[in-house]
């Protein structure tokens, strides 16, 4: 049992929880995600560990609710435990220095990245941080990862805050300058975006780093229910990833893969109260 | 006294028949096939026991349970002496009496077998093992050992590592369980389905091994969470049995395709998740036509779980023939009672899928026989030309797995075969002082029975080498 130690609100949606974890916090690192499982008879959902203090055994999550599970895990009330967390899994961010990285983050990917992006400075990069969302409300860590950003670029596509348009719009810019061009990208979020920033880096062949969401179910490789293709090979995300390089990625066999059961998610949605699916269909549109 | 019957009259009376779930019954169902015997089936069927001087089913049982004792005993309608003799072999009985190939082991050298049927050594094992579920009160109190002060971990909750702790509690040692999943029982849980074992039965075993002392942690993932090398600082001995759980994939085009499972997930899903049922939130696609690629008995499981998944034909497909198939001969039985079909000399070349990455047929080769291959068993060899395609829309590949590297990876010291299975002595010694290993993570995929002859045997290797430690 996992005692939930703080649970707040990020965003419409998106909580920032952390939970008593202290064999987890001790040996984990950027890029590393769990497995969860908020009670009996519930589902185990990957979730990635946004960051860890090893004195106070604490790991801490970002979590988007989107579904039944997400949205009982995201509801757990503080000193209310989860019944399973089991990690840290998968490989680790290799962090090198590059030089110039811009880190971007779409949606919950931005949580996704900030352990990773935190990291770079350490080993000698200077990091240029881009968040997208849909609208104002929904850029998170805007503060906290300007603390080790040389600058963090803002888009939205409704232009409620920073710039209007996508991230690659302001990817592109950098790109397009000779000072600022990076040597490595870091791009973290939805399927369309790491593929857009991908196709967008891909002629200047400057490295560009993505981590995947499939599917999961054990995250310790016994399944393969994770498989995804890079550069003609199958892998399983869970153990050989969650990061490949994006250049490589089959994205429409990811996206593909990821509406699976897009029939049975409609139908656990059914089932929840009218007020609860509201909330849930409101911020999906 | 019963045990005075003689020869004869023992011979004379006919092998039990097990009561089962009709095969129209049980397709609708996820519960147990096999209804196991009444005390008075189990009685009449002890009493058929010859209790030969020469006991050659003892040493057909990997964990060698003397057999004839407990059936002695349950011939007289003495259960709880019964029960002792089993439980002092035996850690796992209920799950063994259920699921061990008996045919082949403890039944196969049986001498009662010489002439008809062989003692049902398997349901009676089962019969007094539900008995001592059942009635705890009955059993006679277990005394252990003064404890030794010496800790023992154990990697994994399988057959193998369940066995393992069961035997060093007896011995007085502490013992703690690690497990990756959330759950016990490694393949008991995720593999076997609850039409074959129950999940209750794995519960209750468990149990009784943590009222002996069994510590057991869940959530666990020796190589993630904790590594090898911190386990030896902190025991004074650990035992590796975490199974070969990495499935081998066919390698065709089509595999990625939605509606392909690898055997592993499709019975995680239904066993460990219980996707089966309408109230969980883990799900499973439910085809109509579903083929399952292999002829082992986890091909079994999967082809019986997808007709009771709803399916309207559930197809085995497989490249020998049904003479060369490994799964038991029990469970390809009850299969083709439930309707499965099978299809044989076959062998899958591409998963056909439509435009939306669904699922939507198999291409397959005819196959015929050719001359034996190293396992003595005739390789099959395609018929140049002779394809066809099967309409299906769910597909799970039950080809066999191998071991899973997640903790090799970060033991670099331990010595590797070149498949990746750890390397023993014949005794379940490793490369490493002190850590031992067995199961399928030595043998590569094979059976729950011996990976709990393993289990028994390492640590009686385990107490020796922690005596010599003193």
């Amino acid at each position: 049992m996992f005692e939930v130690l703080s649970n707040d609100i990020l965003a419409p949606n998106v909580h920032r929880m952390v939970i008593r974890a202290p064999r987890i916090a001790r040996v984990r690192k950027p890029g590393q995600f769990v497995i969860v499982r908020v009670e009996e008879g519930g589902e185990r959902i990957p979730l990635t560990i946004g960051d860890a203090d090893i004195a106070k055994g604490t790991i801490t999550l970002f979590i988007q609710a989107v579904g039944l599970t997400s949205l009982k895990l995201v509801g757990t009330p503080v000193g209310n435990h989860l019944r399973d967390v089991a990690g840290p899994l998968g490989q680790p961010t290799h962090i090198r220095k590059w030089g110039r990285v811009v880190c971007i983050g779409g949606g919950l990917g931005t949580a996704v990245l900030y352990p990773m992006a935190r990291a770079l400075p350490a080993a000698g990069n200077e990091v240029t941080t881009i968040i997208g969302g849909r609208s104002a409300p929904f850029i998170i860590l805007e503060q906290e990862l300007s603390v080790f950003s040389r600058q963090v670029l803002v888009t939205t596509e409704d232009g409620s805050l920073g710039r209007k348009g996508f991230v690659t719009d302001a990817l592109r810019e950098l790109i397009d300058d000779p000072q600022r061009c990076p040597q490595a990208v870091i791009a973290i979020g939805p399927v369309p975006m790491m593929r857009a920033v991908a196709e967008l880096t891909r002629p200047y062949g400057i490295e560009t780093i993505v981590s995947l969401n499939p599917i999961m179910i054990d995250g310790t490789g016994m399944c393969g229910g994770c498989r995804v293709v890079v550069g003609g090979e199958t892998r399983f995300a869970c153990v050989d990833g969650p990061e490949f390089d994006g250049h490589l990625v089959d994205f429409d066999l990811l996206s593909n893969r990821l509406a699976m059961y897009r029939e049975d998610e409609c139908r656990m949605l059914e089932q929840l109260p009218d007020e609860l699916r509201a909330r849930i269909v409101q911020v999906k549109r | 006294m019963t045990n005075e019957l003689k020869p004869k009259e023992r011979m004379a009376i006919d092998r039990v028949k097990m009561p089962e779930q009709s095969p129209r019954r049980r397709i609708g169902n996820f519960e147990e096939v096999n209804q196991g015997l009444t005390e008075e089936q189990a009685i009449q069927e002890a009493k058929r026991c010859l209790l030969c001087k020469s006991r050659p089913c003892v040493a057909g049982c990997p964990v060698r349970v003397r057999i004839p004792d407990f059936i002695a005993a349950l011939a007289e309608g003495d259960l709880p002496e019964a029960a002792r003799i089993l439980l002092a072999d035996n850690t796992l009985p209920a799950v063994c009496g259920r699921v061990c190939p008996q045919e082949t082991q403890c039944e196969q050298v049986c001498v009662r077998g010489a002439k008809g049927a062989p003692v049902a050594i398997g349901y009676l094992e089962r019969f007094v093992a539900d008995w001592a579920l059942a009635h705890p009160d009955k059993l006679h109190k277990e005394i252990l050992p003064a404890p030794t002060g010496k800790k023992v971990a154990i990697v994994g909750s399988g057959p193998a590592g369940l066995t393992m702790a069961g035997e060093l509690a007896r011995k007085g040692h502490a013992v703690t369980l690690f497990e990756a999943l959330h759950d016990t029982g490694g393949v008991l849980r995720y593999g076997i389905p609850e039409f074959r074992l129950p999940k209750r039965i794995v519960d209750i075993e468990v149990k009784r091994l943590q009222d002996i002392g069994v510590q057991i942690e869940c959530n666990v993932v020796v190589g993630k969470t904790v590594t090898l090398d911190e386990l030896r600082q902190e025991f004074d001995a650990v035992f590796i049995g975490n199974g070969a759980g990495l499935p081998v994939m066919l390698n065709i085009d089509g595999e990625n395709l939605k509606g392909v499972y690898s055997a592993n997930e499709y019975l995680t899903r239904v066993n460990l998740m219980a996707a089966w049922r309408d109230d969980v939130p883990t799900p499973i696609i439910r085809g109509k036509r579903v083929a399952v690629i292999g002829g082992g008995n986890t091909a079994m499981d999967a082809v019986r779980t997808s007709r009771r998944l709803g399916a309207e034909r559930s197809i085995i497909v497989y490249r020998r023939t049904e003479v060369e198939m490994p799964a038991r001969v029990e469970e390809i039985h009850h299969a083709k009672e439930e309707g499965i079909e099978f299809l044989l000399l076959a062998a899958p070349l591409e998963i056909l899928g439509d435009e939306k990455g669904w699922v939507k047929g198999l291409l397959c080769q005819r196959m015929q026989l050719g001359e034996p291959d190293a396992s003595g068993r005739r390789r099959p060899v395609p018929i140049e030309g002779d394809t066809f395609v099967l309409d299906v829309d769910v597909v799970v590949n039950a080809v066999g797995t191998r071991a899973n590297p997640l903790l090799t990876a970060t033991a670099p010291d331990l010595k590797l075969n070149k498949w990746g299975n750890i390397e023993t002595d014949e005794r379940g010694a490793t490369s490493l002082p002190g850590v031992f290993a067995g199961g399928d993570i030595v043998r590569g995929g094979a059976t729950v029975i011996l990976a709990m002859g393993d289990g028994k045997m390492a640590a009686q290797a385990i107490d020796e080498y922690l005596k010599q430690q003193n």
